[in-house]
Formats: C-alpha cells, sequence, structure tokens
C-alpha cells in the first residue's frame, strides 16, 4: 500500500513538472510586463497627422438606399421593406477571421433584431479579384453552410461601401427608418471570444432608439481587416 | 483481494508511463519555442501596458505597425517593416511590430510564424480584447482596419490607416520626420 502511495506522488510530481514548462509564453508575459513607472509623460502637445482621412457618412447623416445582389438571386434595397423601423447594415464577408467570428453572433442579432424592427442586412464589399474567398458564388456557399437567414448582398464593383465609409469588416451602420445613421461600429464589446460580451452595442443602441434617445455610444471601434480593393 | 492489488499497481505504472511521455512531449516542444526566441514574446493584456511604447520622447523615431498572422496585407508588408528597421538604424528610426493575433491562437499561429521568419525587428503581442477603449487611445480615428501604422517621435505623430506596396512607399512616411531631426 505504501508504495501506491508513493507512486501516487511521484505521479503528482510529473503533472506539475509538466505545467510548469509547458506555457512558456505565459511565463514571458509576466517577466516582460511593463511596469506602470516606465510611462513617459506623454502629456506635451504633439503634432497630429492622420494620413487618410476615410470619407463616408457620419452620425447623424442620412444614408442613400442601395440596390445590391443578394445570394439568392434577387435584387435588395431598404425600400423594399416597408414595416422596417430601421436597418442593421453590416459589412461583412467569408474570408475575414472576425467576421467569422462573428457569423453566429450575426445570426442571432438579427433574430433580436429583426424582431424589434431593425433586420441585419448583411454586404460584403472587398474585391473577389483581390480575395477570391469573398465571391459571389462563395458568399451562397457559406450563407447556406451558416444558415444565414438575412440578405447576403454583394457589393458588385465597390460602389456602396465607399460612400457608407465601411473601412473593415465587420462594420456596422445602424440606420432609422429614414436612413438617418444612428451609430456606427461594432456589434459589441468583445469581437475574440463571444463569452466575455458584456456590452451589447447594436441592441443597445436600439433599445435607446425605440425609447425616443439618441444610441450612447454613438460611435465605437474593434479591430477588423480593411476593405478589400484593388489599390 | 491479491489480484485487485495487483491490477491497480498495474494501472497506477500504466498511467506513470503515460504521463511521462506526455510531459517529454511537451518540453520537447517548448524547447523548441525557446530556441525561436519567442521566450521573450511580450504579451501586453491590457493596452496600458503597451502605452509607454507608443509615447516615448527620446531621440528616436517609431514606426508602430499594427498587423496579425491572419492579415494577409499585413503580413505582405512585413518585408518593407524588415527593410526598414535594417537600412535606418543607423540614422535612430526603430520599427514595432504590435501582432494583434487572437488570444487562442499565439501558440498555433503567431509563435511558429514568428520562428519561421526570424524578424529583426521588435515584436509585441497586445490582446486586450476591450477594442473600443484602446483603438481610439493610439489614434482617435483609427476605425480598427489593419493594417495600420503610427510613426512619431517626441514633437510629430503621424497615423496611416493603410497598407503600403513597397519599401519605397514605407519610406515616403519617415521622410518628414528625419528632414525635421536634421
Amino acid at each position: 500500500m505504501k508504495k501506491l502511495l508513493f507512486l501516487a506522488l511521484l505521479i503528482a510530481g510529473f503533472m506539475t513538472a509538466c505545467q510548469q514548462n509547458s506555457e512558456p509564453v505565459e511565463t514571458a508575459q509576466a517577466a516582460v510586463n511593463v511596469t506602470p513607472g516606465e510611462k513617459e509623460d506623454n502629456t506635451k502637445a504633439v503634432a497630429t497627422a492622420v494620413a487618410i482621412k476615410t470619407p463616408g457618412y457620419a452620425v447623424g447623416d442620412k444614408a442613400e438606399d442601395f440596390k445590391l445582389k443578394n445570394i439568392d438571386g434577387s435584387m435588395v434595397s431598404m425600400a423594399d421593406y416597408k414595416d422596417a423601423k430601421g436597418f442593421v447594415v453590416v459589412f461583412t464577408c467569408n474570408s475575414c477571421p472576425y467576421a467569422v467570428r462573428y457569423e453566429d453572433r450575426l445570426i442571432e442579432l438579427n433574430k433580436v433584431t429583426s424582431a424589434k424592427g431593425y433586420p441585419v442586412i448583411a454586404v460584403n464589399p472587398n474585391d473577389p479579384d483581390v480575395k477570391p474567398a469573398d465571391s459571389f458564388e462563395k458568399m451562397i456557399v457559406r450563407a447556406e453552410e451558416k444558415g444565414f437567414d438575412f440578405p447576403y448582398l454583394f457589393d458588385d464593383g465597390q460602389k456602396v461601401y465607399p460612400k457608407f465609409g465601411a473601412t473593415k469588416t465587420p462594420h456596422v451602420f445602424l440606420l432609422s427608418k429614414d436612413l438617418t445613421v444612428e451609430y456606427i461600429g461594432a456589434i459589441d464589446n468583445s469581437p475574440n471570444d463571444p463569452s466575455n460580451v458584456t456590452e451589447k452595442y447594436v441592441e443597445n443602441a436600439i433599445a435607446a432608439l425605440d425609447k425616443g434617445e439618441k444610441p450612447d455610444p454613438s460611435l465605437t471601434k474593434a479591430i477588423g481587416c480593411s476593405v478589400k480593393t484593388k489599390k | 483481494m491479491k489480484l485487485r492489488i495487483n491490477s491497480l499497481r498495474t494501472s497506477v505504472l500504466l498511467l506513470l508511463l503515460i504521463t511521462s511521455v506526455a510531459c517529454a512531449q511537451t518540453s520537447e516542444s517548448s524547447q523548441k519555442k525557446a530556441s525561436a526566441k519567442t521566450s521573450a514574446l511580450p504579451i501586453h493584456k491590457e493596452f496600458s501596458s503597451l502605452e509607454s511604447l507608443l509615447n516615448r520622447t527620446n531621440d528616436t523615431i517609431y514606426v508602430v505597425n499594427f498587423w496579425a498572422t491572419w492579415c494577409k496585407p499585413c503580413v505582405k508588408e512585413l518585408p518593407y517593416f524588415e527593410e526598414l528597421h535594417n537600412t535606418f538604424a543607423s540614422k535612430k528610426v526603430k520599427v514595432l511590430l504590435v501582432s494583434l493575433d487572437f488570444p487562442d491562437q499565439i501558440q498555433t499561429k503567431l509563435v511558429p510564424f514568428l520562428h519561421d521568419k526570424q524578424l529583426k525587428s521588435d515584436v509585441h503581442v497586445l490582446t486586450d480584447g476591450d477594442m473600443n477603449s484602446w483603438i481610439p487611445q493610439v489614434n482617435k480615428d483609427w476605425s480598427g482596419a489593419i493594417p495600420a501604422t503610427l510613426v512619431y517621435n517626441k514633437t510629430q505623430r503621424a497615423f496611416y490607416e493603410q497598407s503600403f506596396d513597397s519599401f519605397e512607399d514605407l519610406t515616403k512616411i519617415i521622410k518628414p520626420f528625419l528632414t525635421e531631426k536634421k
């Protein structure tokens, strides 16, 4: 019996040793954590230059309707939705890992927002010559795989996304019925990990509109893939 | 009874064997990673720990590129940043590559990528998931699309939400900083 106990202890020891050297990056993390004291004074006035000022809609602007081809072959405009109270226009695509991480959340979002009168309309802004995975044919395949129950439109010729000023996928523009832009940005506050979401920006924005209030925040930022265009 | 103890002993031995094999495999792979110099890969879980690297006030020009291994245009332009690092090192130009790879892909994608490319520029990883709080701190007009590049020294800053097509294209963005310095 004593022998057994010894063996068990030996195994425990082994496992601990194993754990200790299995995560070199985690260990490095602790070592390199930059101390706050190292932070230099950055309050000095510095000239800021922004090379690319993206044109496009700002919150409060009125958007222009579009007419784009859906994956089912039909042409879709916002004007087709007679009973909608507004629209969740999402620029997204097949190929961007962030867009992919949002696919399931987009399906859920549409369920919630459609019920409130704000259907999701997804638009792929990418040039398939640059990104073959985002071709119209591949959009049909992906939508079927995931079971998209909202329109997935192709911005053929890339005429629509520049008007909105979409710069990346995913990029959301929440519009009211008269196509006033009410909110621009991310779907929620945790693009990396759905389990860490604590703020559902788009749903909150719609709740604010329903109360007759302005969304706050009305502009949020998230990392995404740049819209793919020929240079 | 005797039989039971025997089988128990056998299973414990077996477990021990399995554990040590698994352990050997892990340490072998971590040795590989360590040789890739990635044991020093700094990972910033919060933007606040990276922030000082974007606000230094010495005589160096810093070129900070935000990228990820999953971002094709980012990977395509990395060689230009490496060339910039090599060419202008004597003129006090320093390149900092900030990887925005997914936290769950650092070991599986980023570490092997860095091992493969052997980049000369400094690589830091930022995994702060609360993007809306830190993106505007890098630049208030940045939508969050990558690649994106910040150039700064102690007196001026410029931000480019775009990719660069060539080394020449990239060097243009540091020219104003070089002439200013004299």
